[in-house]
């Protein structure tokens, strides 16, 4: 057992912390979470040139190799400046379900592409009936000469705004809560049928609900063997909210340092607003949220890399209930302290608050990954 | 000891429900349904519809225009009130300054404002906070020097809520700064529209606009704009706070944030049923709605010793601190019952010329609104760590 990170992960954290700190000052974030797309089509380049965006994929599709681990570090890093770019999207979701449930041609055609930062990926698996559960699909692709033709409407669906292609989840078979017969098909974001409806989110990024509307893809579209993708779509899933409690903790890290010099500067009263013991009590409890969700976040990391299937669904709901729980809690309190100051646009300590509110909510919430859990008993 | 409405009460009730029904424009009350702010249009609009009524200022004395209403019949209203969303009145001027000029100011300045606040002639502000004094409100700097009839303002206020729509603004400020703190400040009545005044702008975490700077650069202020004595404006200013402390616990909100959450989880889905039929949320929605009664009865037996004489010293803290909680609980459980559709947001300023239906169920839109500005509930009106604080001191002596 070893929680240490090793001189080459060491290296990769430094390297993601530098790229935070001279990219990702409140001013610069703000003004980038302004811009048309949201984010930087510039600081997505020079992630490729980093070797970032190929890192979480294996050798054999052409990444470099790296594991769960690293993709936590670069998350965890990201986090601590709340950075815009969709790598979660594209690399970790996106990415992640070519590499696992691609045929030859697929991995080809997409893997390469999308480590050298060429390609976008958006993942739409959400519904307006779906909630949070990955298995509640009224999308339809039917069958259609050589291809399928897809009807449905998917739900806030990140980066969809600037993703090339977006992988969709849409029923080929069973009722519309059964886990058999969901299928993935990749569709380009300019196919005929597919419109958009662009929008931002609280937490300073984009998305989009998509409507599909008799879009016809060939056979070659279709990612995986056709009505099995529950188990693929749940396992990289898992891997995505794996690496949003490890931005998370990045981002309450740097929440509670934030707070924290606040604290000891703001003066009230004739002394620093720190000298008051019910603020220091409650940025103790702050801190201890941020400690148990960092161990959370690494406990999860390392059981990806584990084969027990059912482990691994336990600990990520676990994981995801608990670091829910704290980063609600952290965001809320860093505003609390700050006064009206916490209140303001401009000043950075709302958006924590903010991105650690979604995070919450995204890939299902603390309500539910704790049904979850109990439900894998 | 006794709970229960006498005929008249009933009556009473009919005759608020009867009025919202048919005089509460449908404009006014979405917004405040949805937990958006009020247009100014719209919240003039209203308040005058209520003034007409003699309804725009409950708590005032009769002679002032007040309803002269018993303590049951204003549970009443304000009851009917929150389940109609309808707004009452901008607490600036009739729950702020107006009990202070009724209470505190002189003759000329009754006559001269109190018609006006109920007739929404002016738009007040509250100009109390500064960038260095928040908690701390005695420790203020905004400087006032005596100049024959006149007092010459200099300083800052921040965190002024629609200063942007505001025609008046009460200041405290310094008029002595060699004695203690407290012993030092005079509360002005001033004219938004005095040269030197200067306001800014400061776009909320919810993106909207709200918040302001007002800036006084040799702002003069006639001495007859003066509330009481000079030097004694600390006491007028606590009265205030008193009074503002009352009105925040927002009882008949939240009751009707808590109809609200049992009509969208009847529609919104868990596990492919209706969220009302999640133990997780519902279990949730149960323990605010109890605690919600907590304090509903705990306001309720305040309000009755109030009215036998009793005086209470920090038990209005208690309204403050619960009744804020609770808000923040209710948004919070409201956007979470959105699910993913609470994460689409934009403030409402980048809606303006445009006619795109709303992401998501219809009901989406505004609760994220309200959850943001709402963090602010427990800050604002003396934040909840200072109300301890008072309790602490003053109910229990330590
Ligand atoms: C949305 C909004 C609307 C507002 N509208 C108005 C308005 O119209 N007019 C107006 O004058 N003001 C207004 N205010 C200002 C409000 O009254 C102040 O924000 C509030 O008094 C807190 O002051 P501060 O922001 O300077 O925070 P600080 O006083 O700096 O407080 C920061 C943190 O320290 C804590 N703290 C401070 N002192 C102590 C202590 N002794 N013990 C324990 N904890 C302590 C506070 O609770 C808070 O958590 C508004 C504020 C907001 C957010």
């Amino acid at each position: 057992m070893d929680f240490e990170l090793s001189d080459e992960q060491n290296l990769l954290k430094d390297s993601v912390e530098r790229f935070v700190k001279d990219n990702y000052s409140a001013e610069a974030r703000a003004k980038l979470s302004e811009t048309e797309t949201g984010f930087s089509r510039n600081h997505w380049k020079k992630m490729a040139e980093l070797g970032w965006l190929g890192l979480p994929f294996s050798e054999e599709v052409g990444g470099f190799g790296g594991t769960a681990v690293e993709t936590m570090i670069m998350m965890e890093s990201m986090g601590r400046g709340l950075v815009l770019e969709p790598f979660l999207t594209t690399v970790v979701m996106g990415g992640g379900l070519v590499a696992e449930a691609g045929n030859d041609t697929q991995i080809e055609a997409i893997i390469p592409a999308v480590i050298e930062g060429e390609l976008m990926l958006a993942f739409a698996y959400a519904e307006p009936q779906s909630r949070f559960d990955l298995n509640d699909v009224e999308t339809t692709a039917k069958k259609s000469g050589d291809g399928y033709v897809l009807n449905g409407h998917k739900s806030v669906v990140y980066h969809a705004t600037t993703a090339d292609k977006i992988i969709v989840s849409a029923r080929t078979g069973g009722s519309s809560r059964d886990e058999d017969g969901i299928s993935l098909f990749i569709v380009d974001n300019n196919t005929a049928g597919l419109s958009r409806r662009d929008y931002r989110t609280i937490d300073g990024q984009r998305a989009a609900d998509v409507t599909l509307d008799n879009v016809k893809v060939g056979s070659d579209a279709l990612l995986g063997s056709e009505g099995k993708a529950y188990p693929v779509i749940e396992k990289i899933v898992d891997r995505a909210i794996a690496a949003l409690c490890a931005e998370a903790v990045g981002a309450m890290q740097a929440a509670i340092e934030i707070t924290n010099g606040y604290l000891k500067e703001r003066k009230q009263f004739g002394a620093p607003i720190g000298k008051f013991q019910v603020l220091q009590h409650r940025m103790v409890d702050m801190y201890m949220e941020a400690e148990q969700s960092k161990s959370m976040s690494d406990m999860v990391a390392m059981k990806l890399g584990l084969d027990d299937v059912q482990d691994r669904r336990r600990s990520v709901a676990a994981a995801k209930a608990k670091i829910g729980q704290g980063a609600k809690f952290v965001g809320e309190q860093a505003v609390q302290l700050h006064g009206g100051m916490g209140m303001t646009d401009e000043y950075s300590i709302g958006h924590y608050f903010k991105r650690l509110m979604t995070i919450e909510m995204l890939l299902g919430n603390t309500d539910y990954h704790f049904k979850r859990y109990a439900a894998l008993a | 000891m006794d709970l229960s409405f006498s005929k008249e009460d009933l009556a009473f009730r009919d005759e608020v429900r009867e009025f919202l029904a048919t005089s509460l424009p449908d404009d006014v009350k979405e917004r405040f349904d949805r937990g958006l702010h009020a247009t100014k249009e719209g919240q003039v609009r209203w308040q005058k519809i209520l003034n007409e009524k003699g309804w725009l200022a409950p708590n005032w004395p009769k002679e002032y225009g007040g309803t002269g209403w018993t303590v049951t019949q204003k549970y009443i209203a304000a009851h009917e009130f929150g389940h109609a969303s309808a707004p009452i009145a901008l607490p600036f001027g009739v729950s702020m300054v107006g009990p202070v000029i009724y209470t505190f100011g002189n003759q000329e300045q009754k006559d001269y404002y109190l018609p006006r606040i109920l007739n929404s002639d002016d738009w007040w502000c509250q100009g109390y906070s500064e960038p260095g004094s928040g908690s701390d409100l005695a420790s203020l700097q905004t400087k006032a020097v005596r100049d024959g009839d006149d007092y010459i303002v200099n300083g800052q206020k921040i965190w002024t809520t629609f200063a942007q729509n505001a025609d008046m603004i009460f200041c405290l400020v310094r008029t002595d700064s060699s004695v203690k703190q407290q012993e030092g400040i005079s509360f002005l009545l001033i004219d938004m529209k005095t040269p030197g005044i200067t306001v800014k702008p400061i776009i909320g975490l919810d993106k909207e606009h709200s918040l302001n700077e007002v800036f006084f650069e040799d702002v003069r202020v006639p001495v007859k704009n003066r509330i009481g004595e000079e030097n004694k404006g600390w006491t007028y200013a606590k009265f205030l706070l008193g009074n503002e402390r009352n009105g925040i616990a927002r009882v008949a909100r939240s009751k009707r944030q808590v109809e609200r959450l049992h009509v969208i989880a009847k529609t919104e889905r868990s596990g492919g049923r209706p969220l009302a039929e999640d133990p997780d949320f519902m279990n949730k929605l149960n323990r605010i709605e109890v605690d919600l009664m907590a304090l509903e009865y705990t306001e309720l037996r305040y309000l009755s010793m109030m009215s036998h004489g009793k005086n209470l010293s920090a038990e209005p803290s208690v309204l403050k601190i619960k009744g804020t909680e609770i808000q923040q609980r209710l948004t919070s459980l409201l956007v979470e019952s959105l699910g993913m559709y609470g994460a689409p947001y934009e403030a409402e300023q980048n809606y303006e010329g445009r006619n795109e239906a709303q992401v998501g169920p219809d009901y989406g839109f505004g609760p994220m609104a309200e959850h943001l500005y709402l963090r602010a509930a427990t800050i604002y009106g003396g934040s909840n760590e200072i109300q301890r604080n008072i309790i602490s001191k003053m109910v229990l002596g330590l």
